[in-house]
């Protein structure tokens, strides 16, 4: 789960990083009350999860409460990134010396923490590592031994000597962020040295491990102010793993892998997955029901496609279950199915007797995806 | 010979006596594995139809020489079974479980590095040897003993395309669940040694998708080492930056991880890669002929 900006700085307050004092507004006039409340002067900053907000406007340097209150409601009104805005984070204006790059990350290709720290800031970090490698410093970390004050000092190294021992306080709170709070990053750019001498953390981006919600009951409350589609929502809501996609064939399948390849052969078939959904192992008859009207409440969908490879699940059940669920909604689009694996025979029978003119029946997965694809296009079946 | 598992292969379950742990104990053992024992705190005495069942794995190795560990706890014991076993010294530890915070297992894999013990996993189908034995969830009856290894980071994906295979008449000699997980146990550079190694498979399918860079560091070791052919399939062309599909790997970061790049690194190495899982067995069975 990727946290809004404000509720990773809520983490590093936590962990004594320390962060500019900001308020969070949810219309234009309490942008304003903020920003007299911060002094007459702020920043707003969009809270979305796109990337490039500075350069798109969505980071505005306002001169007065006027100016804060106007820049929120333009961004309330037009939105950032194609994304609906839902709050700002209004925030004192600090007078910059410096600018510098952090981040904490559980390196999955060694299985080991990894910790980064730049001279540069406000910059792109992999670009960074290719033409400047010097001003880059990566430190791998065994998540047995943990951090220690020999890993800040090579961490801080390439900075000003002055912002040094702050910048080590910082990293070693940002380390407890990723360990104690089931980070999987945590990037802070940029890290600012001001004018007076301190340091502060102007940004957060920090991703949580979703596997460790179950433990971690406060970060989980930021999920509720998480926008999402409604569609998604109900399928969270029923265990599914889903992902809304731009394409207009719905798809239903077990295991992420063989999900993954069912919407790469709907494209190769010349058409678009409207999702990725993938109904898990063991798929009763209830949970492909629940799926299929996920799938055909989604406006895009103009076919369905079934892709079930039986292990435990049973394709017997599988066809029960689709055939339960066009007793509770009325398709107006063809669905595609394509059942092998355990009761694969079975579950065949069981859609041919049923005789659904809703329902393709395909061999493989391959004349399945061609099939759907085709049929979204407005294809005779 | 085959890779990880064979006859001589001890099972002991941790979890046994769960719904899903009894369940795929007994279907391996219908399948021939031979299963020995059990593990679930508290319920030593017990016996899972007649598999006797132990508080501890180390009383279960003794009792009854298991050598080779699967686990089928919840999530957040499994890495405590995973340890456990490495502590009993067994060689092959295959994990099931899935949903095990990354943060543990990156603990439980900087702790393995020191032992003899090689992990299949987690979240992860497990691994089989057509004809020989069966430890995880892998459908038995779709495979058929051969010479072809495979190895994959999903689990109904390899159903499918060992399904092809067979299909064909072109058995297996080994097929490895290395499973999903970010932070895993053996994977595809590991399982490609072995079978480089293994004078039975003659040629090895390896099933990527996006996310981390396993599939990269496979190409580079193929590249140098590999004296069998290799066949390969990506799945996640479609898949957006920065969304987890289904996997808790399966995800695209910043330029990183991509389906293309993965097949650009492997086609380098000399591998042939599929485009759908029905091109896989037929690039297979033309290199085979």
């Amino acid at each position: 789960m990727d946290l809004f900006e404000y509720q990773g700085k809520e983490l590093f307050r936590r962990h004594g990083i320390p962060v500019p004092r900001g308020i969070i507004a949810e219309t234009p006039e309490s942008a304003r009350a903020a920003t007299e409340i911060l002094g007459g002067t702020s920043v707003v900053k969009v809270q979305v999860q796109v990337g490039g907000r500075g350069k798109g406007g969505g980071i505005v340097l306002a001169d007065s409460p006027d100016d804060a209150e106007e820049a929120a409601a333009r961004l309330f009104r037009d939105g950032f990134g194609g994304r609906r805005v839902s709050r700002v984070l209004v925030e004192e204006r600090l007078e910059i010396a410096g600018e510098f790059y952090a981040a904490m990350l559980l390196d999955r290709s060694t299985g080991t923490d990894l910790a980064m720290v730049a001279a540069e800031g406000g910059v792109d970090i992999e670009e960074l590592a290719r033409t400047k490698p010097e001003a880059l410093r990566r430190l791998h970390i065994d998540p047995e031994i943990g951090i220690h004050p020999y890993h800040l000092r090579a961490l801080t190294g390439a900075l000003p000597p002055e912002a040094r021992d702050l910048v080590e306080n910082i990293l070693a709170g940002l380390y407890d962020v990723l360990t104690k709070e089931d980070a999987t990053l945590v990037e802070v750019n940029p890290l600012v040295l001001l004018d007076d001498g301190r340091v502060f953390a102007l940004d957060a981006k920090v991703t949580i491990d979703d596997n460790a919600l179950f433990r971690q009951s406060e970060i989980e409350m930021f999920k509720s102010v998480h926008p999402i589609d409604p569609v998604e929502f109900r399928a969270r809501e029923a265990g599914l793993q889903y992902v809304k996609l731009d394409g207009e064939v719905g798809i239903i399948g077990n295991g992420a892998g063989l999900v993954m390849s069912t919407l790469d052969l709907v494209q190769q078939a010349g058409a678009g997955a409207a999702n990725f959904l993938d109904v898990g192992g063991g798929a009763s008859a209830d949970s492909i029901a629940t799926s299929l009207e996920v799938i055909l409440s989604d406006p895009s969908v103009r076919s369905v496609l079934v892709n079930i490879f039986g292990g435990i699940t049973r394709c017997d059940l599988v066809a029960e279950g689709l055939l339960e669920a066009l007793e509770r909604v009325t398709p107006t689009v063809q669905i595609v199915v394509r059942l092998d694996g355990t009761n694969a025979d079975e579950g065949r029978k069981i859609l041919e007797d049923a005789e659904h003119p809703r329902i393709v029946p395909a061999r493989t997965m391959l004349e399945a995806a061609r099939r759907a694809a085709d049929l979204a296009h407005g294809e005779a079946p | 010979m085959s890779i990880l598992v064979d006859d001589a292969t001890r099972v002991v379950v941790s979890g046994i006596t769960g719904r899903e742990g009894t369940f795929h104990t007994l279907r391996n053992r219908a399948y021939g594995t031979q299963v020995v024992a059990g593990v679930t705190p508290g319920k030593a005495g017990q016996r899972v139809e007649d598999i006797p069942v132990f508080d501890t794995i180390a009383d279960a190795v003794e009792e009854t020489g298991a050598n080779t560990s699967l686990i089928f706890v919840p999530a957040r014991f499994a890495t405590e079974a995973i340890l456990e076993a490495a502590d009993s010294d067994l060689r092959l530890i295959v994990c099931i479980t899935e949903g095990i915070p990354v943060r543990d297992m990156a603990r439980t894999a900087s702790y393995l590095r020191g032992k003899p013990s090689t992990l299949v996993g987690p979240n992860c189908p497990g691994v089989i040897s057509p004809g020989r034995s069966n430890v995880g969830i892998i459908p038995g009856e779709i495979c058929e003993p051969g010479r072809v290894g495979l190895v994959s980071r999903s689990g109904t994906l390899t159903y499918q395309i060992v399904h092809e295979l067979t299909q064909r008449g072109i058995g297996q000699s080994t097929c490895v669940g290395m499973g999903g997980d970010p932070v895993h146990g053996i994977g595809f550079l590991e399982s490609l040694a072995l079978f480089n190694w293994d004078p039975e498979t003659e040629l090895v399918v390896m099933i990527g998708e996006i996310g981390g860079d396993d599939e990269e560091r496979a190409a580079e070791y193929i590249a140098q080492e590999m004296t069998k052919p290799v066949i390969g399939y990506i799945a996640g062309f479609t898949a957006p930056a920065g969304k987890r599909m289904g996997h808790a790997g399966a995800i695209i970061t910043g330029s990183r991880g991509t389906a293309q790049a993965k097949v650009e690194a492997l086609e380098l190495a000399g591998v042939n890669v599929g485009r759908t899982p029905t091109e896989v067995a037929a690039l297979v069975e033309a290199v085979l002929s």
